[in-house]
């Protein structure tokens, strides 16, 4: 075949040579602002990251959100914040930032023994 | 969120990271370094599965005014809303790295970037709306389950998400076809009709045999793809066959038989000619879709405008409020 086709659409097979991906051409048209997405599943739980859209305004990104990412009762509280006022921690997942928590391992309550016949413990 | 690539370590450590990463079976997350190819591949993917579900909304969009009862129709419209969702959240996934869904939309309608051959076949009778959920989204199931381990995060969490869709997607079509197959002889044929027409297309959704796809060895060491083009389309054709049996219907393959030692189906070759020429660009519906997909991108372009300028004056006026009197 003179393209190479995987199945790599996840609905289908779609070609992978000859075609562009797109990378950093950034769009000359002003868009709409990023915003993330986060839900609380139901009363007792934290609001989770689900996934993001463009809105014009914040009113808007929560109407797009509950469409969205909560079409089957998936959520009864939705938080939508622009993605450039996020402040996160450095790139790799397992870094300097998180150090401080590494190295304390009597925090966590299996740190301590106890004799197995002392009861609710 | 702006994602950033930590290039302050010499670029074989980073690389050495990544590859524990797969190795061990973990996720890469957006603000991890990555090799280009590994997100160039990925974002080709998002990006074209992305479309896909777009594009996917056309062929059964075309039978929601025509569907039989309110019933069939709140139900199709349902899953063709279901469809933008899933595209909408593949647009995010494909936005962690680095790509912006403005240009990738402009692809899609540009044809610089494909969506599945499946949606360029015409949906010719209300049986198709069926025959598409039992096929075509049970296909995308198979293909899509094993993306919900795929290695790259955003992804795989977003296939989770679709997934928990699709199996409605397709439980309605088969439901559909039972009360079709239960109906008069004029229904059963139509559905047996349709099948014939949809069953090729639908083991093609696999893509070519694996000795004919030379990128699937990459994508695997990746952690993208986890099984071949080969062994999924053999999964899909042993969960159809005893589904077929229950609808009465037959599938159009007269190679189809049960292989005893294999203890699966054996089945006959698809015609790649086809498939090749679908994907080209000369199947029945391809220039109609792009075709489509812009006019509804374009004829949207003065809500979009309105709603930024809408925005645009609401921020003025809380700027003025704030100013002290
Ligand atoms: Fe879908
Ligand atoms: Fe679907």
């Amino acid at each position: 075949m003179s393209e190479e086709v995987t199945a790599e659409g996840g609905h289908g097979a779609v070609p992978t040579t000859g075609v562009e991906t797109g990378l950093g051409e950034k769009p000359s048209r002003r868009t709409w602002p990023l915003y993330e997405v986060f839900v609380r599943g139901k009363r007792g739980l934290n609001h989770v990251h689900v996934g993001s859209l463009h809105a014009a305004d914040d009113e808007m990104a929560l109407h797009n959100a509950r469409d969205v990412y909560t079409r089957r009762n998936e959520g009864v509280s939705i938080w939508v914040v622009r993605a450039d006022a996020i402040t996160a921690s450095s790139p790799a997942e397992k870094d300097p930032f998180f150090a401080p928590a590494g190295d304390k391992v009597y925090r966590h309550p299996t740190f301590y023994a106890i004799p197995d016949e002392v009861p609710h413990l | 969120m702006t994602v950033t690539e930590d290039r302050t370590g010499p670029e074989l450590d980073l690389e050495a990271g990544f590859d524990r990463t797969i190795g061990a079976d973990q996720r890469v997350e957006p603000r991890d370094w990555m090799p280009e190819a590994y997100r160039k591949t990925l974002i080709r993917q998002i990006a074209q599965h992305a479309h896909s579900e777009i594009i996917g909304m056309q062929p059964e969009g075309n039978w929601i005014l025509r569907a039989p009862s309110l019933r069939r129709k709140a139900i199709l419209l349902a899953k063709v809303q279901d469809e933008a969702g899933h595209g909408m959240y593949l647009y995010a996934a494909a936005e962690t790295l680095g790509v912006d869904r403005e240009e990738l939309t402009e692809k899609l309608i540009s044809s610089k970037q494909k969506y599945s051959s499946i949606f360029n076949y015409p949906t010719l009778s209300y049986a198709d709306i069926g025959v598409i959920g039992w096929l075509v989204d049970g296909a995308a199931i198979c293909n899509q389950v094993p993306l919900c381990r795929c290695s790259y995060g955003p992804y795989a969490r977003a296939m989770v998400r679709i997934c928990k869709e699709e199996s409605f997607h397709q439980r309605q079509g088969f439901e559909l076809l039972l009360a079709m197959v239960n109906g008069t002889d004029a229904q059963k044929a139509m559905v047996q009709e349709s099948v014939d027409r949809w069953w090729w297309p639908s083991l093609m959704m696999f893509g070519p045999p694996d000795d004919d796809s030379p990128n699937s060895a990459q994508s695997m060491a990746w952690g993208i793809k986890r099984h071949t083009n080969d062994e999924l389309r053999q999964r899909f054709v042993d969960m159809s066959v005893p589904q077929a049996a229950a609808l009465g219907v037959t599938l159009p393959d007269p190679e189809l038989v049960w292989n005893e030692d294999r203890k699966s189906h054996d089945y006959g070759e698809p015609d790649w000619a086809e498939f090749k020429a679908v994907i080209a660009g000369s199947g029945p519906a391809n220039a109609q879709r792009v075709a489509h997909r812009r006019r509804a991108h374009e004829n949207g372009a003065w809500v979009r405008e309105a709603a930024q300028a809408y925005a645009d004056k609401q921020a003025a006026r809380a700027r003025e409020q704030e100013v002290p009197a």
